[in-house]
């Protein structure tokens, strides 16, 4: 499994451009809207937790179809689902992979990012929180979806609009622990389901993900 | 004699087909009645005037667009568990009607809405969440169009009603919890406390099942499509084979 990880951790790194494509792609969003808007401090910052969200969300989308596309093209995959490793953990492995190249460089952003938007310091804290604790249940429900359409040419469309319903929970706890934070208000509503959200998924995601990619390989 | 006797493909298409006359004529019948006593013979609302008469559409239509994705997912179970051809065909045949009834309700919803809350649309949990269960029927249509393969699109299919079960459910109380309503609660239950009046209840009692019977025809008459166009696929198949 670690070898996996780090199989798939070198691949991003030596290819690289996706990595700061993904990057990219964020800092634009957080750039583009606040030019569509008024640029008032206030109506920037009661929007800034969908954005940030939002902006991350877009970018672990248009990942997505990396996690298991190329190995399946190739044929890795076929070789890894008979390996000795459960095919769940190769799933887990895959999809940490995409966790650690996709949304942790985004969140590792947040400090910067949330100068432009003029967010305190605790805020920025708790944007990081609420991602951190957030984004593995993306990438976990991305690796589903992604595995619903494997066998699909151009199946990307189709995973945008199977996965963005399904992202719909914790997008909204996921904001909702951020804007709570920001009126000095309890979070711990919203924390504790955002983290049961990432917790079950990772629990149980894995083992439906491995019956869709047997059934596509079949 | 087991219930699992009905899956057999033949005798389904057997029995479906007495059944659907009937269902047809009841379906006609009773919808015709509910609205036409609906719309004509009940009285205005004292607050709402007229525009309570959408109810009859509404309300029926908002039943059957929750209850369809129950059927999808029931049917998805029994796939997964039996691998009954006839179950994932109902769940298939199943969500575009949900779909419909989706846009329906949610249209209904927005005329009754114009002029009683002053907007064709509010962020309000009921409402959003309709939004999102048309989302997760249009994704599942979807998977359903995009694969060729039927037994490897059903077996995905499933697992996908399975999972967006799920996180429908969990979107409900999402949606909860981000806004505080501005819909009514249950106009229907069985205690009879927060009822609508009689005059309003019974007219929408037999619209609703009128709603049913539709409902039940047309995902017979759908299903008996499928099971008509897969053993089509396969004479098809022998032929070129042969």
């Amino acid at each position: 499994m670690l070898t996996l990880l780090k199989r798939d951790l070198t691949l991003a790194f030596r290819t690289g451009s996706s990595l700061i494509l993904g990057i990219a792609f964020f800092l634009i969003i957080l750039v583009i809207i606040p030019l569509s808007l008024e640029p008032s401090k206030k109506i920037l910052i009661t929007i800034a937790p969908g954005i940030f969200w939002v902006g991350v969300l877009l970018a672990c989308l248009l990942s997505l179809d990396r996690i298991f596309q190329l190995d399946i093209e190739d044929g890795t995959l076929e070789v890894l689902s008979i390996s000795p490793l459960p095919i769940e953990g190769t799933i887990l492995a895959k999809t940490f992979a995409h966790w650690l190249t996709t949304c942790l460089p985004l969140i590792l952003l947040v400090p910067i990012a949330s100068i432009l938007y003029g967010i305190s310091k605790e805020g920025a804290i708790w944007i990081i929180i609420s991602l951190l604790s957030g984004t593995p249940a993306l990438s976990m429900i991305g690796a589903f979806a992604a595995s619903l359409t494997l066998g699909l040419k151009r199946g990307s469309l189709l995973l945008s609009l199977l996965v963005l319903p399904l992202y719909i929970p914790t997008l909204i706890f996921g904001t909702e622990v951020i804007r709570k934070s920001m009126m000095d208000l309890p979070v711990t509503t919203p924390l504790v389901f955002l983290i049961a959200i990432t917790a079950s998924s990772v629990a149980i995601l894995p083992i439906l993900t491995g019956m869709a990619i047997k059934i596509n390989l079949r | 004699m087991s219930f699992w006797k009905y899956t057999n493909p033949n005798k389904f298409m057997v029995i479906s087909g007495k059944l659907l006359p009937i269902f047809s004529i009841l379906t006609v019948l009773l919808i015709s009645i509910g609205l036409i006593w609906g719309f004509f013979f009940t009285p205005d609302d004292f607050r709402m005037g007229s525009t309570v008469k959408i109810i009859y559409l509404h309300v029926p239509s908002a039943l059957i667009a929750i209850n369809t994705w129950f059927v999808m997912l029931i049917g998805s179970l029994i796939w997964l568990i039996r691998r009954h051809h006839v179950s994932v065909l109902i769940s298939k045949s199943a969500a575009p009607i949900g779909l419909i009834m989706t846009i329906v309700a949610l249209i209904t919803g927005a005329i009754w809405g114009q002029p009683m809350w002053g907007t064709f649309w509010a962020w309000d949990p009921r409402l959003t969440s309709f939004l999102i269960l048309f989302f997760f029927y249009l994704g599942y249509i979807a998977l359903w169009q995009s694969v060729d393969n039927h037994d490897k699109v059903a077996d995905l299919a499933s697992l996908l009603c399975l999972v967006g079960s799920v996180f429908a459910i969990l979107s409900r109380y999402a949606v909860n919890f981000w806004n505080q309503g501005l819909h009514q609660g249950a106009s229907l239950s069985l205690d009879k406390e927060e009822n609508v009046s009689n005059v309003f209840w019974f007219p929408l009692i037999v619209s609703i099942t009128g709603f049913l019977f539709l409902f039940v025809t047309l995902l017979l008459i759908k299903t008996r499509t499928e099971i008509r166009l897969k053993q089509l696929s396969k004479v098809l198949a022998a032929n070129k084979l042969g």
